[in-house]
């Protein structure tokens, strides 16, 4: 029999090697990526629009229109989102009601996004008569980011202590200031992180917008929010099945990926930056 | 009593549903639209069909080749995945020092943090051409390469959620288990992870019903082909693959959109399965947390 | 003059009750201390006092609670008004995570005072009536969390103070804190007793006989014993009171 020390040495070994799993993948991804990115992102590419049947040029108008989608899922979510996980948290106590609304979060949350982005195209798109355009593809994406900015609010919520309340309300404070002024700003850096990671999946995903917002290439820069928009992840995809001149287009596709990669990386850090922060800074 | 009630109380209310009326809209939209398949469409011949031809005439709307493609990609996921995110969740709890567990918990969130897309891209450009050339087939866009990618997009999940379990399970248990012997690997084995079951099961299928809705990847990676897969290193097409892909050329109100819908709808009920299941185990979980 | 009075209040927590109908008097600019084993009810009584058990789901009251011979439970009571005069200092020291004077400044802003100076001269007598002022007069922006816990438990009494309670209510207050900081709370008490009227469990006995005028003590939900605080301590007429305060039982 082996002894004890040394299958342990085993065990734990395995158990180390196999974790570094995702630091290996992730190195990889973002190395192969980065390496042939990097060398076609300069400032003309982020700034010019696509040229000769987006062989050349730049991808500013992917940009452009990430962007946008992103700011009308961000306006119509947030608040909304923010709002709902306050009442669940704070004016729902733990009974079956409440229950039945942090399930339906959940559920929301666990849907496909191409049956968001099949819902999108049912009711704005057709029965709303926005057609393809950016505030279809932003309400989409708006209504995806939904379920996580409550589950985010109401995490947050729930960690503020309630000695916290009880002071405030001691105080004679009603329930609504005490939320403004005390458990709010205190679960901020929670929902904070919440919203911006949100902000990140909104910019990559590519189901909700595929038929509801998103075009391969369009010739010109979107003026109102009911024009069709070209975006990053779109053009990656576009770039990769639709292209003609792949040798051309490629490249291009991995510049799009590392400029979208940057942002969602950029993103995560702000997140996990504030997160450390607010922890260092808890001291209750 | 008197009460002061800021006007923004009386909307809240309303607000707080918004999860709820926006689920109950998509059922009523995804269900609607689905359902009107089978007007024109026997449902028997839908879910029981082998072949899946919409421009046929007559088309073909049988769903089991895109049901079987789905199944295959998300399992070969799963089985990379379950072990992988495993391990990182119990490095993270219990073997780690601060340091690692600081890096590696990021660098895990990073992983979920990735746009599909770009996780599709790398498996075309990178993966499928390696796992040709390791398996010396035909094509390397496969339903085995997609699963590998998805491998590493569901694995954030089962970590961080296992990684909570296994955190929860309390020290007092561990304690007891090192005072009779038992050495830390056993008390791992024997004690934490089945006291963190329930929370390990809530990750493993949520993660499955990731993997199962996932689109993107698949539609790039697992390689499209229409048929029944032979093998997991046939190319196939998964439900959300056929919806993503589909649904461009369709024209409203047609039968052939009326049945993507209906796919939808197939798929919903499967996540809706999945995360059913890790709901009520976390119920479980959270409530033996309190203990 | 009694200032407050409670007549037959008796409270439930789902079926359980946890107050058997207790009548009391609390004269005005005097400390009264709550004393009893843990479990006995006596936090419950003193949250009855200004409402804040109405927060807790499943309590059922009865029976009165009179504030200068108005009832608190009655419909018409303003609960917010109702807690800007019966204030609350709790058992571990509370401060907001914001600045030593935000703290002190926040039960005024709730109450709508807009006025700058009027604020910052509240902030600073509050601060002196709470023996904080000289301490914290040069760091008052500085985060209340930067106090130690006998400084915090002063501030969160100071912040009671600036909205000008006429009843204070004590929960445990030193029950954290180390002899010294509970020796410089206990002096507090007795300087804020010539203006307010303060009502304070404790489960020190020591403390209860220290630095309070009359004693209740409580068991098991039940008033056992009410009294000046040197009759009840040297002569209690109660068998459990007096094994109770020889420490026959805890």
């Amino acid at each position: 029999m082996m002894d004890k020390v040394k299958k342990e040495h085993i065990v734990f070994g395995i158990i180390r090697l196999l974790s570094y799993a995702s630091v290996f993948f992730l190195a990889l991804l973002v190395g192969y990526i980065f390496i042939k990115g990097f060398k076609v992102i300069s400032f003309r590419f982020l700034t010019d629009v696509p040229r000769n049947g987006i062989t050349a040029g730049g991808i500013y108008p992917a940009i452009l229109g990430t962007f946008y989608l992103v700011l009308v899922s961000f306006i119509f979510a947030v608040p909304l989102g923010v709002l709902s996980g306050i009442y669940i948290a704070e004016y729902t106590s733990d009974n079956t009601f409440a229950r039945f609304l942090r399930l339906s979060v959940n559920m929301l949350s666990g849907i496909p996004s191409v049956v968001f982005g099949l819902f999108g195209l049912a009711i704005f798109v057709n029965k709303f008569c926005f057609g393809v355009s950016i505030l279809s593809g932003g309400l989409t994406l708006g209504i995806l980011i939904l379920p996580t900015i409550i589950q985010a609010t109401i995490e947050a919520l729930k960690s503020v202590p309630y000695s916290f309340r009880e002071a405030s309300l001691g105080l004679g404070a009603t329930k609504w200031q005490t939320i403004k002024h005390i458990v709010l700003p205190v679960g901020m850096p929670g929902i904070l992180t919440g919203v911006i990671l949100s902000v990140g999946r909104a910019a990559g995903e590519t189901a909700p917008i595929l038929f509801t917002a998103a075009t391969f290439y369009t010739g010109r820069l979107p003026h109102s929010i009911f024009n069709e928009v070209m975006a990053l992840p779109y053009l990656i995809y576009g770039l990769l099945t639709e292209g003609t001149f792949p040798d051309k287009q490629i490249p291009i596709a991995y510049g799009a990926s590392t400029v979208l990669l940057l942002f969602v990386f950029a993103l995560s850090f702000v997140a996990i930056v504030i997160r450390v922060k607010s922890r260092r800074m808890k001291k209750w | 009593m008197m009460k002061k009630k800021a006007i923004i109380e009386y909307f809240l209310p309303i607000l707080g549903y918004i999860a709820v009326i926006v689920l109950f809209a998509i059922i009523v939209t995804i269900f609607g639209e689905g359902v009107t398949t089978f007007k024109e469409y026997s449902l028997w011949k839908f879910l029981t069909g082998i072949s899946w031809r919409p421009a046929t005439s007559p088309p073909k709307f049988g769903s089991v080749p895109l049901l079987v493609s789905t199944l295959i990609v998300a399992g070969t996921a799963m089985l990379i995945a379950v072990p992988l995110a495993l391990a990182t969740a119990i490095y993270i709890a219990k073997l780690s020092n601060a340091f690692t567990k600081e890096v590696l918990k990021p660098i895990v969130e990073l992983l979920a943090s990735i746009p599909s897309v770009v996780y599709g891209f790398f498996g075309i450009v990178f993966m499928a051409p390696l796992v040709q050339k390791i398996f010396h087939l035909p094509i390397g866009q496969t339903g085995f390469t997609a699963g590998i990618i998805l491998a590493f997009m569901a694995l954030p999940t089962i970590a961080s959620i296992s990684e909570d379990a296994i955190t929860a399970v309390s020290k007092s248990i561990e304690e007891a288990s090192l005072g009779l012997g038992a050495s830390r690997a056993e008390m791992l084995i024997h004690i934490v992870i089945p006291a963190a079951m329930p929370g390990i099961i809530t990750a493993v299928s949520l993660g499955f019903g990731r993997a199962i809705g996932e689109t993107m990847t698949v539609l790039m990676v697992a390689g499209g082909a229409l048929g029944m897969p032979h093998s997991i290193f046939s190319p196939m097409r998964p439900i959300t693959a056929t919806i993503a892909a589909e649904m461009g050329e369709t024209p409203v109100g047609s039968l052939h959109y009326h049945a993507l819908f209906a796919l939808a709808v197939e798929l919903f009920l499967i996540v809706v399965v999945f995360n059913v299941i890790a709901e009520y185990y976390h119920e479980k979980f959270s409530h033996m947390g309190k203990v | 003059m009694v200032k407050m009075k409670t007549e037959n209040l008796k409270l439930w927590f789902g079926n359980k009750e946890i107050l058997k109908g207790i009548s009391m008097e609390i004269p005005q600019n005097s400390v009264v201390a709550i004393i009893g084993p843990s479990g006995c009810g006596k936090s419950t009584f003193l949250r009855s006092l200004n409402r804040m058990n109405d927060f807790i789901k499943g309590v059922r009251i009865e029976g009165r609670v009179y504030l200068d011979g108005k009832n608190i439970y009655d419909r018409d009571v303003n609960v917010f008004d109702l807690r800007k005069r019966v204030g609350m200092v709790f058992q571990k020291p509370n401060p907001f995570p914001k600045s030593i004077y935000e703290n002190v400044a926040y039960g005024l802003r709730i109450h709508g005072m807009k006025d700058k100076r009027i604020i910052q001269q509240t902030v600073e007598e509050s601060l002196k009536d709470a023996n904080l002022w000289e301490e914290v007069k040069d760091k008052l922006f500085e985060s209340a969390f930067s106090l130690s816990g006998g400084q915090q438990q002063r501030l969160c009494t100071a912040r009671a103070l600036a909205i000008k309670p006429e009843v204070i209510l004590m929960d445990e207050p030193a029950s954290a804190l180390d002899p010294i900081a509970t020796n410089r709370l206990e002096h507090l008490i007795e300087k804020l007793k010539k203006k307010y009227t303060i009502v304070i469990v404790t489960h020190n006995i020591q403390q209860a006989a220290r630095i309070s005028d009359y004693t209740a003590f409580l068991y098991m939900g039940e008033l056992i014993e009410y009294g000046k605080t040197e009759v009840l301590f040297t002569a209690p007429k109660n068998k459990r009171t007096e094994e109770y305060i020889m420490g026959k039982f805890s």
